[in-house]
């Protein structure tokens, strides 16, 4: 699998991302934000966590702006595969990828911990690998992460089986849990929790590896 | 030519940020303080003319989050 990982200014989990992606087998390069176009032939575009901008006027507001997010829309209209931890999640909602929106944490803080997460689908590229009702020990560390859409939408996103990953004990106060959402096409995952720091023993914990695995070895299958 | 963009949170979407300012106020000892909802305010310095749908569509593309807010445009 050919993988990108998205460098903004201001990203501070660009390399965590590549590291989890390259343990999983993948071919990683990174990507600068000011490129106009993607790498040829890439399988997975990647958008990591930080504070893009300085979080600016919106988390991710000013990102999804920028030249290489018109490309990243175009990979995922053409049907790539799509992956947004943390402030990479705030700019795929910015730019119209997924739905919704991040807001300020209901507590006003920034949480910095691990938390649990229930697998609420299995069924995407990156979820294939758990079984629904599994739980995780994944890290969190954002202060804008308490998702929020209409009631529509939350509806449309439950009844079409869109919502990857719950929280067990809701930190942020996010919409009926959510922590984790995916696109139409079940190919963007958008999700506030890191797993790519909950993927090698000497972090703690590995719950957040199989995702990489599972997305990597879809394409070794194929 | 200058406008100035009130950007604010939907009816509906929970401000943590205004209900601490409110619980503050309390505080402080000020009382009927029914509600306080937090926004912001963008002043943009504009080329002589700019039609008011202009500012709408920069406002819709970039300076409000329609998802989660509303704004409002003065031209001054």
């Amino acid at each position: 699998m050919k993988a990108g990982v998205v460098v903004f200014p201001g990203s501070n989990c660009d390399r965590d991302m590549a590291v989890a992606l390259r343990n999983a087998g993948a071919d990683v390069q990174m990507i600068w934000h000011k490129d106009a176009d993607l790498p040829q032939g890439l399988d997975l575009v990647a958008i990591p966590g930080g504070f893009s901008f300085g979080d600016y006027l919106r988390c991710g507001a000013i990102a999804a702006q920028s030249p290489i997010c018109r490309a990243v829309v175009g990979h995922a209209e053409r049907g790539g595969f799509v992956l947004g931890v943390c402030n990479g999640f705030q700019v795929l909602t910015e730019t119209g990828i997924l739905p919704g929106a991040l807001l300020r944490n209901n507590n006003l803080k920034y949480i910095c911990r691990t938390v649990e997460l229930k697998v609420a689908t299995a069924d995407s590229a990156f979820t294939q690998d758990y079984k629904v009702g599994d739980s995780l020990q994944v890290p969190i560390a954002h202060h804008d992460g308490n998702y929020f859409a209409d009631a529509d939408t939350v509806a449309r996103l439950e009844g079409e089986d869109r919502v990857a990953f719950t929280y067990g004990d809701n930190p942020n106060g996010s919409v009926d849990d959510i922590a984790g959402v995916l696109s139409a096409n079940r190919r963007v995952l958008g999700m506030m929790p890191h797993p790519e720091r909950a993927s090698e023993a000497a972090h703690g914990g590995t719950d957040g590896a199989a995702m990489f695995r599972g997305l990597v070895g879809q394409f070794a299958a194929a | 030519m200058k406008a100035r963009v009130h950007v604010m949170l939907k009816d509906g979407v929970l401000d943590p940020q205004g209900a601490a300012v409110k619980h503050a106020l309390g505080t402080l000892g000020f009382t009927g303080v029914d509600a306080v909802r937090q926004g912001k305010v963008i002043e943009l310095d504009l080329a002589d003319g700019t039609p008011e749908a202009v500012i709408g569509e920069m406002c819709e593309k970039l300076l409000a989050n329609m998802v989660i807010e509303s704004y409002r445009v003065e031209v001054l």
